[in-house]
């Protein structure tokens, strides 16, 4: 399972690998939003957890397609699917790749982005921190996603069909933690929630996803 | 005898054949009596005025539109534990049928919200996780529409339907933790005191038995084209081979 992260991680640092690419992204994004609704500081810092999080949401869902679709294409998932770890196993690894090389470097920016959206001061924390929770289910449910849409032709559109619906609750659970975060409200409620899916997701989809995946390998 | 012989295709296709008049035969009827002696035979609600009639259709359609995904996830569970073709052809065919139920429900919701609330929209927990529940349905006849292999899409739509319905349940939930609503609560309850009066609770029942047993029927129906469109196929298949 290691040399499959390890393998996972250094396709996505080397060329070509798109590493960065969701961060850029990220920054389009949170570059984009005060044109869109305007520069009043007032607005912008009472919409930016809800920004940032829709943000990191459509950034985590561009990479998706990326962690089936190429191995897929070339074979190697087929290697995979006969090598001796069972097939939850690589799904939850190329999960865990994808959460390193795209949400995690999220987690880590979303705090500049913030100071662009001019976020109130004690947001920050509970930002990173919902982020830091909630963007794990992000990659466990995208990779649910990719895994159903892996034998397509042209499954980019189909897939965020597929996966943002099932991304509501996380991202309602995330905003308002950070919200509330940023408002000094009381912020346990949503964030044990978000812990909830995150850890549900976890836990569960590896089945779901393994066995969409062994159906698109038949 | 077990029951699941009837889901042998040709079983199927005999009985289906027989019942599909009678189921919409009386579909047909309870529909249009129920709807009939709702929207000419009842008094106008004291608050509501004529609005009030609409519920015979807004709150059918959001049962059905409910009960159908229950369905689907109860026939996407058969196949994958039995693989019974009939039974994953059922899903298919009732997904469409959902798509229209929840069109309706949103729609005569928002011509009934309009005068009541003043709104035709709002971001209320029932709204919302109705137009969820929209976009979960899209989603999954998306996906039967993508993937040409029958049994592939079968099995895919099923995990999907299994793994939607626990997020759809999730996000009913959730949506009810993030916002407080406009929308009143069930007013049919079994287990209320207090419920929608008499005079308004028969046509209503009427014709909530006319949408579900129209929704049997057009599912018998499409399950019917679909095995004959199956059977095509194979014959088709042969054809070129011989």
């Amino acid at each position: 399972m290691i040399p499959l992260l390890s393998r996972d991680l250094k396709l996505t640092f080397r060329a070509g690998g798109g590493f960065g690419l969701g961060l850029a992204f990220f920054l389009i994004f949170a570059t984009l939003v005060p044109f869109g609704i305007g520069p009043e500081s007032g607005l912008l810092s009472r919409v930016a957890p809800g920004v940032l999080w829709l943000g990191a949401l459509l950034a985590c869902l561009l990479s998706l397609d990326r962690i089936f679709q190429l191995d897929f294409e070339d074979g190697s998932l087929d290697l995979l699917a006969t090598a001796p770890i069972p097939m939850e196993a690589v799904v939850s690894v190329k999960a865990l790749a994808h959460w390193l090389t795209t949400g995690l470097p999220l987690v880590l920016a979303a705090p500049v982005f913030g100071v662009m959206l001019n976020l109130p001061g004690p947001g920050y924390v509970w930002l990173v921190l919902s982020l830091m929770i909630g963007t794990p289910a992000l990659s466990m449910i995208g990779a649910f996603g990719a895994a159903l849409t892996v034998g397509l032709k042209r499954g980019g559109l189909l897939l965020s069909l597929l996966v943002l619906p099932l991304y509501v609750p996380t991202l309602i659970f995330g905003t308002e933690a950070a919200r509330r975060g940023a408002e000094g409200m009381a912020v346990e409620t949503p964030l044990l929630m978000l812990a909830g899916i995150s850890l549900g997701s976890l836990a569960l989809l590896p089945f779901a996803a393994a066995a969409a995946i062994r159906v698109n390998l038949r | 005898m077990s029951i699941w012989e009837y889901a042998n295709p040709t079983k199927f296709m005999g009985w289906s054949g027989k019942a599909l008049p009678w189921v919409a035969g009386l579909a047909a009827i309870c529909t249009v009596v129920g709807l009939f002696w709702g929207f000419f035979l009842t008094p106008d609600d004291y608050r509501m005025g004529s609005t009030v009639k609409i519920i015979y259709i807004h709150v059918p359609s959001a049962m059905m539109a409910i009960n159908i995904w229950g369905m689907m996830l109860l026939t996407s569970l058969i196949w994958l534990i039995r693989r019974h073709h009939v039974s994953a052809l059922a899903a298919r065919a009732a997904a469409p049928v959902g798509v229209v139920m929840t069109v309706i429900a949103l729609v005569t919701g928002a011509i009934w919200g309009q005068p009541m609330w003043g709104t035709w929209w709002a971001w209320d927990p029932r709204l919302t996780s109705f137009l969820i529940l929209f976009l979960f349905y899209l989603g999954y006849v998306a996906l039967w529409a993508a993937i040409d292999n029958p049994d592939t899409a079968a099995d895919l739509t099923s995990v999907l339907c299994l793994v939607g319905s626990v997020f759809a349940l999730l996000s009913r939930y959730a949506v009810n933790f993030w916002n407080q609503g406009l929308h009143q609560g069930a007013s049919l309850s079994l287990d209320k005191e207090e419920n929608v009066s008499d005079v308004f609770w028969q046509p209503l029942v009427l014709s909530i038995a006319g949408f579900i047993l129209l929704f049997i029927a057009l599912v018998l129906l499409r399950t019917r084209t679909e095995i004959r469109a199956r059977r095509l196929h194979a014959l088709e298949t042969r054809e070129r081979m011989g």
